[in-house]
């Protein structure tokens, strides 16, 4: 019987080489069909009336004006469950929506639509004023830090922090909404195929088992599409209302405004070192803001959790602002970039080389092997030896370059994943799986892991994946996407592969036991001679397929994913001093991916999170006004991401072989992303001599440091 | 962020302009001019007013004669969209600044959410489906899939249709080239790095 463990390196044709994702031709031509692609004969375009007001209420919407204009064919006004308009808490709250023929005309409606509001209030848009503080406090405490402190030889204190951000997928979200026959189907842009239905059900007055979820291609989510949303609701309802299909997409600057924030954080924190590099105390004072929801402190201290002695403080601010979503990573770039600047700090203030610093205390992680070997080979990679100087010194003229550090962890186990693995008397192979694809090579890493546990080629099967009607998988979150999937085709494949072994045993005259399947045969194991073709196997099938259902959590108990992965960055960048631009010369990031399952999409995860990464360190930041708490840069020109040419080079590197590999899959999409700000951060503290305390780093913002003293 | 991007300038009309003028049914003569000239409609064009309600055009997408009616203010991004159910073309700002609408007018890379439809007329329209087919590849198209210069995909359209313009105008050029010239793109995915490799790929092999 074949076996449901990974196959060792001998014994992997596919898994962990560099396999191209099979939707390519289909993305590159333009042919694969997103959410915003859908469109149907007579379909109608519903558009969203947002508050221009932060805090309101709202006593009348008229929309009779909108409504008698010609192709105006629904209306929706958003009430609460009491039947009343509910309370505006920041500019976006969304009050109604239009379904008209066109876009143009449901445009054109919305500025016709009357609202009126009392209660007009002054929001609250200041995250970073530790004054504003409410809720409750969150702390922890280890060891004795005022001990701590006093073993210290010198202790450096620092304020750090980085500004909310958007997730600012370039498709928006959205969905196409269609009654037929007294059913829904709906083309969301989700991350979530399995678990979508049921966000709906209330609209459409329909159990979730009537409702048909479909999504093949969705552009980007990162952490903001798991949930129908008010706006899917609202697509849905005018849908019913009217009869016809209904397609609903957020304007650029509705999805910057209502569609995911990432939480911002601030803070102090003060570390004892010793002058041999040891770190006695660690104390920490957080704030930051998740909008009007929770604010969760950021994990710290980050990775170096074995810090004998700390204190951490955590609390909250409430801003008038659209909710807080999972961003890629969620909560581990602000942790990051709290705890390694704040380490960089304490080696500079024992005049310590920062990256002999990190090393020194990689006892205190919990994985010290892997990072010294992550630290050397980044390191090695971008020249740190060659390049390093002591923090601030002159490296000639206006324009200053520097080097920095930072490391990061990530849990990345497979989610809940069922899948279905069908065999053709034809020889044909499908897997079929209510997962996603968002970018990340689901489909291909599906295609690999069954490919290979049948002994075929790629091209060889087939994997159908975004419908709700397929056996269900978790939403493509925290990174557990890969781990769940691969462990669930393995699964189901290697049962579907025993059941043929059994058909065919008796015509090879082999025990099943003694079969494999490999080189597109099924053969006595190591023994070409005896065995037939893949095909002519089937063949005995006659009349009647195999389908095996597998799940994450295997049929035989084997554990074929697991959690937790250590990672580096290491950033190279030149800093003007005249203009306060940051430019990033090189990036090297090296990861632990337990197995990889395709060697080419694993790396474009850490190219991407690297690019994102970068990002955020140097251009995003949400800007509000704070007298009316309008978004001020709803946008991509004043809301800027990186271009392709201002991320320098970037390198990267995937730790292999058994040490990493033989612990099973891991998701990587969220570790990816984690360390730039950190590693840029102190790339700029080192090139310029001051820490810039808070990202973006903005030419603004350097300068102001600069101003403060410090460059040589 | 880019700012340098000599090859890829969009379209020089104000959009929101040229709607003003249409919106209120009656198109000033000196606008409908100052339109014209910039975008080379015709060299002698006699002012008409147009809309404000649906007109019969003829488009020539992709080699393909299609008549449709829009109304004037409908940018060609939405007639390909909306009207022809032609999606390669995606829409991310609908304002000029990420490059997802680019496609051909001419031979010349514009984007499409920043010319009115009823300004292409007589002009040969190239989408992303005008370039190659999954079973037909361009070689840009190959070339992305090679170097996975795709993750989500959203922008990768509008980014094959730029690099295939670049390659052409380009034949040899640098990598520096291949990064200042493509700064009328964005990805939020981060495929720069695969981007970059194909485009420069493509620019050495002669960008044909
Ligand atoms: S949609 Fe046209 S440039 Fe962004
Ligand atoms: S691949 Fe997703 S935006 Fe470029």
């Amino acid at each position: 019987m074949a076996k449901l463990a990974w196959p060792g390196p001998d014994r992997r044709k596919n898994i962990g080489a560099r396999i191209s994702r099979l939707d390519g031709p289909e993305k590159t031509t333009g042919t694969a069909k997103y959410s915003y692609d859908m469109n149907r004969e007579g379909m109608l375009y519903a558009k969203l009336y947002q508050s221009p007001h932060a805090i309101a209420k709202v006593t009348a919407v008229d929309t009779s004006e909108a409504e008698a204009m010609p192709g105006v064919k629904g209306v929706y006004i958003e009430k609460d469950r009491r039947g009343e308009f509910p309370n505006i808490t920041y500019a976006g709250d969304i009050i109604c929506a239009i379904a008209a023929t066109s876009e143009e005309i449901a445009d054109e409606a919305l500025t016709k639509v009357k609202v009126s509001y009392s209660d007009i209030g002054s929001p609250q848009m200041n995250d970073n004023d530790p004054s504003l503080i409410s809720g409750r406090d969150q702390s922890k405490e280890q060891g004795d830090p005022d001990a701590g402190f006093g073993e210290a030889d010198a202790v450096s204190e620092g304020t750090y922090g980085l500004a909310c951000i958007t997730h600012a997928c370039l498709e928006s979200h959205g969905q196409m909404a269609e009654f037929k026959d007294g059913e829904l189907y709906v083309w969301p842009s989700t991350q979530n195929v399995s678990g979508y239905a049921g966000g709906l059900a209330r609209a459409a007055e329909l159990s979730a088992d009537k409702i048909h979820v479909e999504c093949q291609y969705m552009g980007g989510g990162f952490g903001s599409k798991f949930g129908a949303d008010k706006w899917g609701s609202i697509s849905t309802i005018l849908s019913k209302q009217t009869a016809k299909p209904v397609k609903l997409m957020l304007e650029r600057d509705q999805e910057h405004k209502v569609a995911g924030h990432r939480p911002s954080a601030f803070g102090t924190v003060k570390i004892g070192v010793k002058k041999d590099g040891t770190i006695t105390a660690w104390d920490s004072d957080i704030w930051g803001s998740g909008g009007m929801g929770n604010f969760r402190m950021p994990p710290l201290p980050y990775v170096f959790t074995g810090l004998p002695n700390y204190r951490t403080l955590g609390r909250g601010i409430k801003v008038n602002r659209g909710a807080a979503r999972a961003w890629r990573g969620p909560n581990h770039p602000q942790a990051a970039l709290i705890t390694m600047c704040a380490l960089d700090d304490a080696a500079h203030a024992i005049g310590m080389d920062s990256l002999s610093f990190f090393k020194k205390n990689l006892h205190l992680t919990d994985r010290p092997e892997v990072y010294a070997e992550e630290l050397d080979k980044a390191a090695e990679m971008i020249d740190w030896k060659g390049k390093w100087h002591p923090r601030g010194e002159n490296t000639g003229g206006s324009m200053r370059s520097g080097l920095g550090l930072s490391i990061h962890t990530w849990g990345g186990g497979g989610g809940q994943s069922d899948c279905a693995v069908t065999i053709n008397p034809d020889g044909s192979v499908v897997g079929r799986t209510g997962t996603q694809d968002l970018g990340t090579g689901t489909r291909t890493v599906q295609a690999i892991v069954l490919s290979d546990t049948l002994g075929l080629p790629v091209d060889k099967v087939r994997i159908e994946i975004g419908k709700n009607s397929l056996p269900a998988s978790g939403a493509s979150g925290g990174s557990t996407t890969v781990g769940g999937v691969s462990s669930s085709t393995r699964d189901a494949a290697t049962q579907a592969l025993n059941a043929l072994l059994e058909k065919v045993a008796p015509d090879l005259g082999v025990e099943a036991d003694k079969l494999e399947a490999w080189d597109g045969r099924i053969q006595e194991i190591g023994n070409p001679s005896k065995g037939m073709s893949w095909e002519q196997a089937c063949s005995l099938l006659g009349g009647m397929a195999i389908t095996k259902q597998g799940s994450k959590d295997t049929s035989d108990g084997t554990i074929l994913t697991v959690s937790g992965v250590g990672g580096v960055g290491i950033a190279d960048v030149t800093v003007d001093i005249e203009t306060g631009m940051v430019t990033i010369n090189e990036y090297a990031a090296v990861q632990d991916c337990g197995l990889i399952i395709d060697e080419k999409t694993c790396e474009s995860q850490l190219y991407g999170g690297t690019i994102m990464g970068i990002t955020y360190a140097l251009y995003e930041e949400t800007v509000y006004d704070p007298a009316t708490g309008a978004m001020l840069n709803p946008d991509f020109e004043f809301y800027k991401i990186a271009g392709l040419a201002d991320v320098g080079k970037i390198k990267v590197h995937l730790m292999r072989g058994p040490k990493y590999e033989d612990r099973g899959v891991v998701g990587i999409g969220e570790p990816a992303v984690i360390s730039q700000g950190a590693a840029i951060a102190n790339a700029v503290a080192n090139a310029i001599g001051v820490r810039v305390p808070e990202l973006p780093l903005t030419p603004d913002r350097v300068l102001d440091a600069i101003s403060k003293g410090g460059v040589a | 962020m880019s700012t340098k991007n000599t090859k890829h300038e969009p379209s020089g009309i104000s959009r929101r302009g040229f709607l003003k003028g249409v919106g209120a049914g009656a198109v000033a003569t000196g606008l409908l001019q100052e339109v014209s000239e910039s975008a080379g409609i015709a060299e002698a064009a006699t002012p008409t007013t147009l809309g404000p309600g649906e007109i019969p055009i003829k488009l020539n997408v992709n080699g393909q004669s299609r008549s449709l009616n829009v109304e004037p203010r409908v940018t060609l991004l939405d007639a390909l969209r909306n009207r022809l159910d032609v999606t390669g073309t995606k829409k991310v700002c609908d304002r000029g600044t990420c490059g997802a609408c680019t496609v051909l007018l001419d031979g010349k890379v514009v984007y499409s959410c920043s010319v009115l439809a009823v300004e292409a007329q007589d002009k040969k329209i190239v989408t992303i489906e005008g370039l190659g087919t999954p079973d037909n590849l361009s070689d840009m198209q190959a070339a992305f899939i090679e170097h996975d210069a795709s993750q989500c995909g959203f922008c990768t359209p509008g980014f094959i249709v730029a690099t295939t313009a670049f390659v052409r105008d380009n034949p040899g050029a640098t990598l520096e080239e291949v990064r200042e010239g493509l700064g009328g793109n964005l990805c939020r995915c981060g495929t720069y790095a695969g981007i970059t490799a194909a485009t420069f790929e493509q620019a050495q092999k002669g960008g044909a």
